[in-house]
């Protein structure tokens, strides 16, 4: 017996550096790899049926691809997608632009950047039924102000030329306080005598930012640009709480039209939509492989 | 410090910028102090087309009365916080055993995992739905607190592991060699020595899934469907179909609802800012 325990424990001794690792890994790796990395490959394989989620699946191939190739409603989500992404972006430079206005030591500016952050905090349930109400016509504010300015009443959610921008600039609120708190962080950590070098040397203004300040706020605006991506893609709650949609589908983006065709009143087609996940998964897997080799190569760095 | 801070540029520039600066932050918040007004209207100013004027008496105790008595939003935010504690414990505390064991070993497959869970934590939820969907249903955890925290709990995992990870990477390595030396076991390492100066990272990070897991909406409308364990980012939108019309409802529900992750963000600010910024600043 005695021998026994003491050899186990022996080789727990000589082990122990090796198989502690893993110990500690197991709980988190288990729950990651049944709840997203297992899915991400039952998605695309259940992308090759058709299937209602109750009965038996059926083989059908690139059946599914083939359809969102002839599909309008899909070309829409992909293009609001794209549009999403580009104007999305716009929170980068916005973020820094507050954050310089914010960056000062007046009294009470704490506060003020507090305030200016809030917006981020607020589920974006809440953020699009403000905005639902802000853009509302005959009494929603910015209705009004439009009225006034120009006389004429839109109704920026029923009108399909303006709906998928009035939803992006909701979104672009919270997001702008987002990459301006990046950015407020980044400024902090500045290094000053660079700055003052740099001033000594007679550079003000824009060349000053350019040359000396941008460079060291490369971190911010990395993670700055990296959860803007994410941000644009995810886009799912502003969508459906502000339009479900509409009008006739024109704000669907690919993660809404997904979820659409999954879990609709119509009828589910699980299949279907997870064919539209894998294209969006496909679109975000070139940003997160980009965000990969930046994170690897500056984790050989170190 | 950049840009150049206004106590040494000329006084009009000085009294522009404490003028500018209130202004500036009115018209940021202005959606928001829209409906913080509206949330304290009386019903019969909306109905007489009194919509951005002084609200002709103050009604924000009837509105908030209202929307508590007259509707489950009291239960939804109840079901809420019984999703978002669990969520943070279990997910914090997977991550304080999953980073430290990517923070302090070195062994083969160390950076293949690390980037799995950052890759994890980037995807779209989409890709994600229908099995997961599917996976809770066949458990008959379908529709209950339970499916939700679960889901969290793992998707989570991810963005604390790289979080917690990376902080432990910047604690004082020679502190665990030398608990090493002296033969102290892995274990009462991480439980004694490195657990202790995590404190802030913890704090940081619930905060930060305190918020995340408050303002979910996607998760709450595909693993939720009934009332009984409806969280409250789900539970306004479906009333929100009910109060067609009604904005004092709608904006003192809205208010309600974002009340918890603000109280949190305004009382651990130091944290949360912390948390969110972790990686700006590193070069």
């Amino acid at each position: 017996m005695g021998s026994t325990v003491s050899a186990r424990s022996g080789f727990w001794k000589r082990n122990q550096q090796r198989l502690a690792p893993w110990l500690f890994l197991a709980p988190g790796m288990i729950m990651f790899a049944i709840y997203v990395i297992i899915p991400i490959f039952q998605s695309i394989w259940i992308s090759f049926y058709d299937w209602d989620g109750l009965g038996p699946k059926t083989w059908i191939g690139l059946g599914n691809y083939v359809e969102l190739l002839d599909d309008e409603a899909f070309y829409t989500s992909l293009k609001n997608n794209i549009l999403w992404l580009v104007l999305y972006l716009l929170a980068v430079p916005a973020g820094l632009a507050v954050a310089l206005f914010l960056n000062q030591t007046v009294t009470g500016i704490r506060l003020y950047k507090s305030l200016f952050f809030f917006p981020f905090v607020i589920s974006q349930v809440v953020v699009g039924l403000i905005f639902t109400w802000f853009y509302a016509p005959d009494f929603g504010l910015l209705s009004a102000l439009i009225k006034t300015l120009t006389g004429q009443s839109i109704a920026i959610l029923a009108d399909e030329r303006y709906v998928t921008l009035g939803i992006i600039a909701a979104g672009l609120w919270p997001q702008i306080a987002y990459c301006m708190i990046l950015y407020l962080t980044g400024l902090n950590n500045i290094n000053p005598e660079q700055v003052e070098a740099a001033r000594m040397d007679g550079a003000r203004g824009w060349s000053l930012l350019w040359n000396i300040i941008l460079p060291q706020l490369g971190p911010a605006t990395f993670i700055a640009i990296v959860v803007t991506v994410i941000g644009a893609l995810r886009s799912f709650d502003l969508v459906s709480i502000m339009t479900d949609g509409g009008p006739y589908g024109s704000s669907r983006v690919l993660s809404f039209y997904m979820y659409e065709q999954a879990l609709s009143e119509y009828g589910y087609r699980m299949g279907y939509g997870a064919a539209i996940a894998v294209v969006l998964f496909m679109i975000m897997m070139v940003f997160i492989t980009l965000f990969i080799v930046r994170m690897l190569m500056r984790e050989r760095h170190a | 410090m950049f840009p150049t801070p206004v106590q040494k540029a000329a006084p009009w520039v000085r009294h522009a910028y404490t003028i500018i600066l209130p202004i500036a932050l009115i018209l940021w918040l202005l959606p928001l102090i829209g409906v913080a007004i509206t949330s304290v209207r009386p019903s019969t100013d909306l109905a007489a087309g009194n919509y951005f004027g002084i609200p002709s008496r103050f009604a924000g105790i009837d509105n908030y009365t209202a929307v508590f008595r007259d509707s489950p939003i009291g239960w939804y935010i109840l079901n809420s916080f019984k999703v978002t504690i669990p969520t943070v414990i279990g997910a914090v505390g997977l991550a304080c055993l999953s980073g430290f064991a990517l923070a302090v070993y070195r062994f083969r497959a160390n950076l293949l995992i690390f980037f799995l869970f950052v890759a994890g934590n980037f995807i779209p939820f989409q890709i994600l739905m229908v099995p997961v969907r599917d996976m809770t249903l066949r458990a008959g955890l379908y529709d209950s607190i339970a499916g939700l925290v679960l889901f969290h709990i793992a998707f989570q995992t991810g963005f604390c592991t790289l979080f917690m990870r990376n902080f432990i990477t910047s604690l004082p390595f020679a502190l665990i060699e030398s608990a090493r030396v002296e033969g102290v076991s892995e274990w009462r390492i991480f439980r004694y020595i490195v657990l202790p100066l995590m404190r802030p990272a913890i704090a940081a990070l619930s905060v930060l899934v305190f918020t995340f897991i408050w303002n979910d909406y996607f998760w709450a409308t595909v693993l939720v469907q009934g009332q009984h364990a409806m969280p409250v980012t789900a539970g306004l939108y479906s009333l929100n179909g009910q109060w067609i019309a009604a904005w004092h409802l709608v904006s003192a529900g809205s208010i309600v609802a974002a009340m918890p992750p603000v109280l949190m963000f305004f009382l651990m600010q130091k944290h949360f800012i912390a948390g969110l910024t972790l990686g700006a600043t590193k070069g």
